[in-house]
């Protein structure tokens, strides 16, 4: 192992960090909201006008490997003239914004399907409770039921965040330069793939395990009086 | 339909690798997430911190990190091993065995914690149960622990098979001819790429429907006997 070829190359690491954190964070933040959405959508009504496309996208986002929805998106947009000739193609073209783009349905759609459980299991006694306090369908959704099934969904919605840090990594192969496309430049550099992708996959570690450590403080915190032992609070 | 300008056998050809690797990294991690899940639980403590060290390193790093390390990493290996053993030519690392170690490697990882939560499943009882009426470890293994820890395995199982299909596209990266490279060697050559493209699509969507069914049979066939309320 040569670590002078890592302290050298310090700069490009932390570029990778800056753009790992960013993809992820942002993907994580818009799936957040297509997945609310489309849950509440899925679970109010049986119209399938309504239902059949969200199925649809789920469907795909979860069938299709991440690799493929991101080529799709990146070169295979390209295909259409009519994209070509409008405002659309100036994001298209880019990579970040592909990669973004593309990061966010995925997430979207996977959590979809952890919020449609999550709402579908709200316990009967919380809404009936609603009911009877005379709230509206609105209301309930908004302080009840979306609330109450948020905190259920953590454990599994934390794990999908996991999921998608390392799907970033996927970013790499279309140029952009994540914490993986910053080994990768190290590696074709110097030809030193051991301290190259060894430092990457350390750095990602850390990443995990303190993402992990944060949802796990987040589920005590929302999760905590549903836990054993948690009159301590 | 779409057409796929002559480009149609090659997919076809992808398709069967893009199974081929699939099937036999899914051996490879059936057979570490066995060792894992018997390493976990096996009260040696040696073996209990490898088998921890082994699914936590795994769960922290991206799939294709440890791919790309394997494949590099592996190649610079083999060959200073080479050049130590007094062999001097190149050695090219195969991308069909980085892949299907990688893969199976990874998802040995996940294996193994759905085989340990299928093996702490079985009622300790039974197994005691068996042991009273003499059966040998191995006849309480195979009798009395598999056939049931099988059927608690199977949704755990089923779903790390999905996820592993799907992360075969990754050895494309590394250069095997699976059907994400024929897409994109084909793409190129006919400046078709979402057509080609939305075709694999397509073939990974048939693939993961296809698996869904069977594992559901699978898991009806093995929950035969089982009271549901």
């Amino acid at each position: 192992m040569n670590y002078t070829i890592i302290l050298e190359n310090a700069s490009i690491y932390l570029e990778g960090i800056g753009n790992t954190l960013q993809l992820v964070s942002l993907s994580v933040f818009f799936g957040f909201f297509i997945a609310v959405v489309l849950a509440v959508i899925l679970t109010s009504t049986k119209n399938p006008v309504f239902t059949l496309p969200i199925r649809a996208f789920v469907y795909f986002f979860r069938g299709t490997p991440l690799l493929i929805q991101m080529f799709l998106v990146y070169y295979g947009m390209g295909q259409f003239e009519w994209i070509k000739s409008t405002f659309l193609w100036d994001y298209f073209k880019e990579a970040h914004f592909c990669a973004l783009f593309v990061f966010a349905l995925n997430t979207g759609a996977y959590t979809t399907e952890i919020f449609r459980g999550s709402i579908v299991n709200t316990p009967r006694g919380e809404i009936e409770a609603a009911k009877a306090a005379g709230m509206s369908h609105l209301l309930m959704l908004r302080r009840i039921i979306l609330p109450s099934s948020f905190r259920r969904a953590l454990p599994a919605y934390g794990n999908e965040i996991i999921f998608m840090l390392h799907g970033t990594a996927l970013a790499s192969v279309i140029t952009i330069v994540d914490l993986t496309g910053a080994a990768r430049i190290v590696n074709s550099r110097f030809y030193s793939p051991y301290e190259a992708f060894v430092t990457a996959g350390l750095l990602y570690m850390v990443i995990t395990f303190s993402m992990v450590w944060g949802l796990k403080k987040m589920e005590q915190r929302w999760l905590g009086h549903l836990q054993r032992g948690s009159s301590k609070g | 339909m779409i057409s796929l300008q002559g480009y149609g056998p090659s997919i076809w050809e992808g398709t069967l690798l893009t199974i081929n690797v699939s099937l036999v990294s899914l051996l490879v991690a059936v057979v570490l997430g066995t060792f894992g899940a018997l390493a976990k639980l096996s009260g040696i403590r040696l073996l209990k911190m490898s088998a921890q060290v082994y699914t936590t390193v795994i769960r922290g790093v991206p799939d294709l990190v440890l791919m790309l390390l394997v494949f590099f990493g592996g190649q610079t290996l083999v060959n200073q091993f080479a050049l130590l053993i007094g062999y001097e030519e190149y050695i090219d690392i195969n991308p069909y065995i980085a892949g299907v170690s990688t893969i199976g490697f990874i998802f040995g990882a996940y294996m193994t914690e759905t085989f340990r939560g299928a093996i702490l499943a079985v009622p300790y009882g039974q197994l005691e149960a068996a042991q009273a009426y003499g059966m040998n470890r191995r006849q309480v293994f195979f009798r009395i622990l598999l056939p049931q820890m099988v059927r608690h395995a199977i949704p755990g199982f089923g779903n790390n098979w999905l996820v592993l299909t799907k992360a075969t596209a990754l050895v494309s990266i590394i250069g095997l001819d699976d059907m994400v490279r024929k897409a994109s060697l084909a793409a190129g050559a006919t400046r078709m790429p979402f057509t080609f493209y939305a075709a694999v699509a397509g073939i990974y969507l048939m693939i993961t429907t296809i698996s869904i069914y069977l594992l559901r049979w699978l898991e009806n066939r093995y929950s035969f006997g089982v009271h549901r309320d």
